[in-house]
């Protein structure tokens, strides 16, 4: 405590000792966070000599200098030639041609990155879509009706989470194939979004509670239905929430490696089961499997970063007195 | 405005009857207040009239039509509840705005800004239109939530203990504005309150509820004069009602069946004791500046009076206390005369 004046209400300021400590835990976990993305970014910009060389080098410019190879490799799909044909070849007409026949190949086409990396982002963002959207609802009603056996439900849907989806990995593999939804984004879609869809009732459901009932219920007698006061009382007031739980059902299914692994092969492929593969092609292209990480990292960035602000928001307080 | 009337609604939570068989009967223009303790079934039974209950038994009218299975919104009620329960994410301007904006009303924009202002000023929070709702005192907030009431001219005003969370000052002021309004308006009003001196001062009648039933209803004079049961008795006076038993004032004239003699200050003559004739002794006295508390032990019973300053009885005084037409109840409680 730091002094006599402190109310109940009063928040004790941190005394400055307090302050450096938490902040050297915060530089420290940063540290350890950000060491192995701060490596694979450099990764992606060495060459793939200087990706395995050792000791290894660590400072763009003064141990290396930085190559776009890595990118090229990753959008590109290239093949070995003789130095003859080489040799007859008209000049390259691009960065990425240079350097790739100066590895002693050709580029032959793209790459199948950015449809993968599409088919991640579709699926990613769908089932996050239809997550939360779900969820809402659901937990909408489990907060303010009479659920027959309200609490039974609540336990049997928090039991789905209770083993690792993996766990049911052959049921659904066979069931998927018996339905045609192998390999199908609408698959992996509904997958995704009956993993996240409890997390994102259970998360909501605590965010609905929080708003008191008498704001819909003013609602309701100023004039509007249940459905418009859900509308427009109670979602504005869950922003928070529905964005706290949008970002976890995001970063679920970006990631999502073994499900992906098992049900898609071509057409419905996603970026995490694409991005080893590069590894095979032409040698352990490091350098690519880390630009490949580098570009997966972004748009989870970007969406986390857009939406800080209403996690950070203060919430709603002192409007409704307890 | 309308008549607004409940016939015969009873509600249930579980076994808990929240509110039995009650019939009530509001007039256009009246300001009817329901008087009792937490849990009385007050609530309830505005909740009831508003639509976000519906009775097990019985139906509510209002303005003749029979409103039993209507949603809230197609009532034409307002309601103004206990806490605050300003939209936080809205100005106070678009608070107040909110019930004109619905989809059964669409005001025209200029027309909602006119009536904003107006109640705006009427609450005096004109300069804080543009505030955030959470930006505003306690006061502030209950004054918008009165006012998101009053734009609207319903055909009642449903108030559930609307200045219960304010302090002693402000409940006071407000008490006042809420009565001028009810009258410039000639508004119908069903208001909810724990608080016999808002229900004394607001009411042009009391409705007293006990146990879910509505026990006595009449103007705050009849209810405090001519109490039904001993129940309605103690809700108003202060100091509280003195209930003795029948037998401490053996010499004065009482119905056959009266076993409790309830007195009021109006109803005692306290005096000095002079030749013989003692009846108690002073054995406490609260001084609340303008007067007194007097407590008075009459055989190990208390009696508590209101008497003047300078009145100038003191602590281990004897005193004579005489009766003058004092109340009557019978064993059960209820009123004998």
């Amino acid at each position: 405590m730091s002094g006599a004046t402190s109310t109940a209400h009063s928040v004790v300021a941190p005394s400055g000792r307090v302050k450096l400590l938490a902040g050297a835990i915060v530089v420290l976990y940063a540290l350890v966070a950000l060491v192995p993305l701060v490596w694979i970014g450099l990764t992606s910009i060495k060459t793939p000599p200087d990706s395995i060389s050792y000791p290894p080098k660590v400072v763009p410019f003064v141990h290396f200098e930085p190559s776009i190879e890595g990118y090229c490799n990753l959008f590109n799909t290239r093949s070995r030639q003789t130095a003859d044909y080489l040799a007859s070849l008209p000049p390259a007409n691009s960065a990425c041609e240079e350097i790739t026949r100066s590895r002693s190949m050709v580029v032959v086409g793209p790459s199948n990155y950015v449809p993968r990396f599409l088919n991640s982002l579709i699926i990613a963002f769908g089932s996050t879509l239809l997550s939360v959207g779900l969820g809402t609802c659901a937990a909408y009603a489990f907060s303010r009706f009479k659920v027959p056996l309200k609490d039974d439900l609540l336990f049997f849907i928090l039991s789905t989470r209770m083993m690792p989806p993996i766990a049911v990995a052959i049921p659904i593999f066979l069931m998927y194939r018996e339905l045609g939804l192998s390999d199908t984004r609408l698959g992996m879609i509904l997958l995704y979004t009956s993993v996240n869809v409890s997390l994102a009732v259970w998360l909501l459901k605590g965010f609905i509670d929080e708003i008191p009932r008498e704001y819909e219920e003013a609602a309701m007698i100023d004039g509007y239905t249940r459905l418009q006061a859900f509308r427009k009382v109670v979602l504005p007031q869950a922003t928070t929430g529905i964005v706290a739980t949008a970002i976890f059902c995001l970063i679920f299914a970006w990631n999502e490696y073994a499900f992906a692994v098992l049900l898609t092969s071509g057409t419905a492929q996603t970026a995490p089961p694409f991005i080893p593969i590069i590894i095979g092609e032409g040698g352990q292209d490091w350098p690519a499997v880390a630009a490949g990480t580098t570009l997966f990292l972004i748009p989870i960035l970007v969406f986390t970063v857009l939406l800080r602000k209403h996690l950070l928001r203060g919430i709603t307080f002192g409007a409704v007195r307890k | 405005m309308a008549e607004i009337a409940l016939t015969q609604v009873s509600k249930r939570f579980g076994a808990v009857k929240a509110v039995d068989d009650v019939s009530l009967t509001i007039t256009d223009g009246e300001f009817v207040v329901l008087l009792g303790p937490t849990g009385a079934g007050k609530t309830t039974t505005l909740r009831l009239v508003a639509g976000l209950e519906t009775p097990d038994d019985g139906r509510v009218f209002i303005g003749g039509v029979d409103v039993t299975g209507l949603p809230p919104a197609a009532r034409d009620v307002t309601f103004v509840f206990q806490q605050y329960s300003l939209y936080p994410h809205l100005s106070v301007f678009d608070n107040l705005a909110f019930p004109l904006r619905s989809p059964t009303r669409r005001t025209p924009e200029d027309e909602i800004k006119r009536t904003v202002r107006e109640v705006a000023r009427l609450l005096r929070i004109e300069d804080k239109l543009g505030n955030r709702a959470t930006q505003l005192s306690g006061g502030q907030m209950q004054r918008v939530a009165i006012g998101r009431a009053l734009v609207r001219r319903p055909a009642i005003y449903l108030m559930d203990e609307p200045l219960s969370s304010l302090d002693a000052k402000l409940r006071s002021e407000l008490r006042i504005e809420l009565k001028r309004i009810q009258q410039d308006l000639g508004a119908t009003m069903l208001y909810v309150t724990h608080d016999q001196t808002e229900a004394m001062t607001l009411a042009s009648r009391i409705g007293v509820i006990h146990q879910g039933r509505l026990v006595q209803i009449g103007s705050p004079r009849s209810i405090y004069e001519d109490p039904a049961d001993i129940y309605v008795a103690t809700r108003l006076g202060s100091p509280g009602i003195n209930l003795v038993p029948r037998a401490l004032f053996p010499e004065i004239d009482a119905p056959a069946a009266a076993a409790t003699i309830g007195m009021r200050t109006e109803h005692l003559a306290i005096a000095r004791a002079s030749n013989g004739s003692v009846t108690g002794r002073v054995n406490w006295i609260e001084r609340l500046g303008d007067q007194n508390h007097l407590h008075i032990d009459v055989n190990q019973q208390q009696i508590v009076s209101l008497v003047d300053p300078d009145e100038g009885l003191s602590v281990g005084d004897d005193v004579s206390v005489s009766l003058h037409r004092p109340l009557f109840f019978d064993a059960h409680g209820q009123r004998v005369r």
